[in-house]
């Protein structure tokens, strides 16, 4: 039986809690207080009404039959995350952990975000819960993702630009540590993927498996069985592991993560550290596959897609890959490009550009598979946000 | 016996408190950092703490951040500081020397080797700020097998029974970080180093050094009459930053003497 992490928050050689010492207690307490209420009726319950009637759960699955009948091959279908509160897989996530700082009596949330999904999902939590919420967010990132900006200072969120280093998620994942070490006692870091120190990356993973369990039940109801594989986009990769992890252990299922090729993974300027054989390293609190130089220095990732941007990537998708269990492969910025625009022409879904990614590899696959296999691909988000770099690329001043 | 237990050891004899400064390795320069070194010993610092740049110091503020961006744009790598520590060691081979940084460069090289060179070249201690005594069972063997003092961090948050946890791996000294926050803040408060320290010395039989936020003489002198060891990092290396290459090594030199003085007095 697949049973990870250990108590102990290790993946095999993955996970584990590479943190300051000010911040062990900090995670500690965290891991302490998430054994405490996972499973507890009166919290499973809150988690269950707000997945419902705030984020609008379950989410359908829709068959992209025109697409599928262009591309010729298997049938693909969609795991509608893009139509949850907030447009993305992401407020499941920030949800479950409002609720637990809700019952730390912690009144400061603060979070990261690459994209700003996340970070609009941190901001929605904090207004529904009336907390305080603060988000760190890289200069570029705020560059590429002004409406979701404005979206997080609607809500009441103070957005606050990173200048360090690359000015991408990571920079922005370094200064919300440096802000959660200052104000450890009263606040609450709801970090937004499977990753960081345990036990992040197992209760990301949980509050995620909404995705993968509604799906165990919906398809069936569709197709009359499982699909022959489920694909997702894999930045940290909280929403493939959301889809992922209720198939683990079916074995007639295939996984694939996908994550991004940027420029191609040959030149070196990609965000796709389990298709490139990364070095095993150490960073932002978990030992995984990490893009690095031969110094150990953090190198800088190239993705078309603000979310994907990132050197590491979680450590359960380390693992998988280890056992052999999912496989991981990289689609390049043009690709992405191109499946985001089908979907928007064939099917009318504009579709983020991070899931564009999950999109352009079933795109490549399903043409060499038959029509009677089924594909289903988790759309991790919509689009809206990204127009104004898909104008940009195009060519296109909005 | 070690070079850092035979100065604690002679200090202790003196009635004397230690005076650590820190500052990154390769800032401003690479050929700098020897000659700083020096200074700094000649000025008074009883141990050097040497910072290992990394391009996600995630546990530092703005100032160090910017010494490891200044000191990674020269080149600057842990191989680097290995060689300058070995260069460092032809005119001095009395003052301790702690590597203090992130893990992944060392994981980079692997723990078995950069133990080796830490012993060839005479590092005498290691303080890796994201590696907890948890996840810390290998690297510390590795150092140990060779000779190397692992340091360890503790914090106003850390409790009573993880203070025993990390007495019993530590060496050399325990280095407590004096504010619930990055390295440079300016919000220490005395009275609670001054609670907190009771509660480790209750376990930790080692010198204790404190640092984070110690910013001038006044509160060095302060924070030296409760622990054995004063750690000044970010304000060394704002007086680097705000030096230029001729004036540098006079104004180090200046700031390490004004802190060596107070902390006599303590």
């Amino acid at each position: 039986m697949y049973n990870y992490p250990d108590s102990t928050g290790h993946f095999g050689q993955f996970g584990g809690i590479y943190m300051a010492e000010t911040l062990i207690p900090a995670v500690e307490e965290l891991r302490v207080q998430y054994l405490r209420y996972q499973n507890d009726p009166e919290f499973k319950a809150e988690f269950a009404y707000e997945l419902k009637h705030y984020v609008g759960r379950p989410s359908p699955i829709y068959h992209a039959k025109n697409w599928s009948d262009r591309l010729g091959g298997a049938q693909i279908y969609l795991k509608r995350e893009d139509l949850n509160h907030t447009g993305a897989h992401k407020i499941n996530n920030a949800i479950g952990q409002a609720l637990l700082a809700k019952r730390m009596g912690k009144k400061r949330v603060i979070a990261e975000t690459g994209a700003g999904m996340h970070g609009v999902a941190t901001a929605t939590v904090a207004a529904r819960f009336g907390m305080e919420c603060i988000v760190y967010m890289g200069a570029e990132d705020i560059q590429r993702q002004s409406p979701n900006v404005y979206r997080m200072k609607l809500l009441g969120a103070t957005v606050v630009p990173v200048e360090s280093g690359s000015k991408t998620l990571k920079d922005a994942c370094n200064e919300a540590i440096r802000d959660w070490v200052t104000n450890v006692e009263s606040t609450f870091y709801i970090f937004g993927t499977a990753a960081g120190p345990h036990p992040y990356p197992m209760m990301v993973r949980d509050f995620q498996c909404v995705i993968g369990n509604e799906a165990k039940i919906q398809m069936p109801e569709m197709i009359g069985r499982q699909p022959d594989a489920v694909i997702a986009c894999v930045g940290g990769g909280s929403n493939a592991i959301g889809l992922f992890y209720p198939y683990i252990e079916e074995e007639n299922v295939q996984i694939i993560g996908v994550e991004a090729g940027g420029y191609g993974i040959a030149s070196g300027q990609h965000a796709a550290p389990l298709t490139a054989n990364a070095k095993v390293g150490v960073l932002h609190g978990n030992r995984v596959n990490l893009m690095q130089d031969e110094n150990g220095q953090i190198t800088e990732t190239h993705s078309i897609s603000a979310g994907l941007d990132y050197p590491g990537v979680g450590p359960e998708h380390c693992w998988l890959k280890e056992i052999g269990r999912a496989q991981y492969v990289a689609i390049n910025d043009d690709e992405a490009m191109r499946a985001f625009h089908d979907l928007c022409r064939f099917e009318g879904i504009i579709p983020a550009l991070e899931s564009s990614h999950a999109l352009a590899h079933a795109a490549k696959i399903a043409p060499e598979m038959s029509k009677d296999k089924a594909l289903l691909v988790n759309l991790s988000g919509r689009g809206d946000k990204d127009i104004n770099t898909v104008a940009r690329l195009s060519g296109i001043a909005l | 016996m070690s070079r850092i237990q035979t100065t604690f050891d002679a200090l202790k004899q003196q009635n004397r408190r230690a005076l650590i400064p820190f500052f990154t390795a390769g800032d401003p320069h690479p050929s700098l950092t020897v000659p700083l070194m020096h200074a700094m010993v000649a000025a008074g610092a009883d141990v050097i703490e040497l910072g290992v740049p990394f391009s996600d110091p995630m546990a530092d503020g703005p100032t160090i951040q910017r010494a490891s961006e200044r000191a990674l744009k020269q080149g600057m790598s842990l191989r680097g500081v290995l060689n300058l520590v070995a260069e460092f060691r032809q005119q001095d081979n009395s003052t301790p020397v702690v590597l203090m940084g992130y893990g992944n460069p060392i994981e980079a090289m692997g723990w078995d080797v950069f133990a080796q060179r830490c012993a060839e070249v005479g590092v005498d201690g290691v303080l890796t700020v994201d590696f907890p005594p948890e996840e810390s069972h290998d690297a510390f063997e590795y150092l140990q097998a060779h000779g190397i003092d692992p340091i360890f961090l503790l914090a106003p948050t850390t409790e009573d029974a993880r203070v025993e946890q990390v007495a019993k791996l530590a060496r050399g000294y325990v280095y407590y970080v004096s504010l619930k926050g990055v390295t440079g803040a300016g919000n220490l408060d005395l009275s609670a180093i001054e609670q907190k320290l009771p509660q480790l010395r209750k376990h930790i039989k080692l010198p204790i050094g404190v640092g984070f936020g110690i910013r001038d003489a006044v509160t060095a002198q302060a924070v030296a009459k409760l622990c054995d060891g004063v750690v000044v990092g970010s304000r060394i290396v704002q007086e680097i930053e705000n030096s230029n290459d001729a004036t540098v090594i006079a104004n180090v030199s200046a700031l390490v003497n004004e802190l060596r003085l107070a902390i006599n007095q303590a």
